[in-house]
């Protein structure tokens, strides 16, 4: 096949995936058991990407408690906590993983 | 006071940390399309059209050992799957509106935009902002609520900008970061920024564990449907600790 038309279809197939919910919502309304579930969706969806980025690497999973990652993410959940401030935030956790990189 | 214009360029500002960890991903998805022997302008185009990140890097990887186009098609339809989630969850907000801005939005809507978008708007919902008094007197009493989709325009558009020149940097100067910078860590920063305030409840927060180690589980999943496992998973634990009480 054409690359172009992978492209083309591929893109619509996309745009119909996110288009959907939000178009059909005017036509029917979630039930509220939905409502609900859906609240749960951005603390599970960035949750489980954070874990990801923080656990899986290219060897596979790293659990130990010296993954720089997990030591960075650690400090940036704290001062995230006690700042709210993004930009703190990602400074001091690229500062700890640089570090911890360098150390280890 | 805000306006449509402010709207939209808090979204704008929300969402520059987060451009930090993408310009990685594009120039890495420039560099690896065009490794294809995809002509630029195809590499390009797709970043436009398709404009879904892993999405892309799995058809330039299917390029490349010469999958057939049915397949590739169907493999990217299965890879942006969890965008029918974040539709779904982003449905109530943009009700309202007319359905060119639906569209607008639809096109824009990626991981990336759909956290900075719904987060602000959970956030509103907690909390209502300390609107003033309804003035009759006003000329135009415009609602902060019926402005909210500027706010994601400014996400989306400038998620959207950002992609579409690391793609470039990375097609034209064929060259991306060094990987020891661990740049792409800086998204996982922001969105650690970004959940902490929103794990305010016993139920959220156990609703984030499990989806975070069911994710960690399932990522060997193909086609990021792990990501998929782990939300709903996540949204079960939510929903069962919550009806514990």
């Amino acid at each position: 096949m054409n690359i172009w038309w992978i492209l083309l279809l591929g893109g619509l197939l996309t745009f119909l995936t996110r288009l959907s919910f939000i178009l059909l919502l005017d036509k029917l309304s979630f039930p509220a058991w939905v409502q609900r579930a859906l609240r749960y969706v951005p603390v599970a969806v960035l949750t489980a990407l954070v874990f990801q980025m923080i656990f899986i690497q290219d060897t596979g999973i790293n659990p130990s408690p010296l993954n720089p990652r997990l030591i960075s993410a650690l400090l940036a959940g704290v001062v995230a906590w006690r700042t709210r401030s993004v930009l703190l935030t990602i400074l001091t956790g690229m500062a700890a993983l640089f570090l911890v990189q360098a150390l280890l | 006071m805000s306006s449509s214009r402010s709207e939209f360029w808090q979204g704008v500002k929300a969402e520059l940390p987060l451009l930090v960890g993408v310009i990685p991903f594009g120039m890495i998805y420039g560099v690896l399309a065009l490794g294809t022997g995809m002509p630029a302008s195809a590499a390009q185009a797709m970043s436009a059209v398709v404009f879904a990140g892993s999405a892309q890097f799995v058809t330039a990887q299917m390029i490349a050992v010469g999958t057939p186009g049915l397949i590739i098609i169907l493999t990217i339809a299965v890879v942006n799957l969890r965008h029918a989630l974040y539709s779904a969850s982003l449905a109530p907000y943009l009700q309202h509106l007319q359905p060119y801005w639906k569209w607008l939005l639809a096109y824009l809507l990626t991981d990336e935009a759909y956290a900075v978008a719904v987060i602000r708007y959970q956030r509103e919902e907690q909390q209502p902002p300390q609107s003033e008094p309804c003035d009759p007197g006003q000329a135009n009493p415009a609602p902060s609520k019926d402005k909210r989709h500027w706010f994601f325009l400014g996400c989306g558009l400038a998620l959207w900008v950002c992609w579409q020149l690391s793609t470039a940097l990375g097609i034209f100067v064929g060259q991306v970061l060094p990987d020891n910078w661990s740049l792409d860590f800086t998204l996982a920063l922001t969105f650690i920024a970004m959940l902490v305030p929103v794990l305010r409840d016993r139920a959220a927060v156990v609703a984030g564990l499990t989806a975070g180690v069911v994710g960690v589980l399932a990522a060997a999943m193909p086609l990021k449907l792990g990501l998929i496992t782990a939300a709903f998973a996540g949204i079960l634990a939510g929903i069962w600790m919550e009806n514990r009480k």
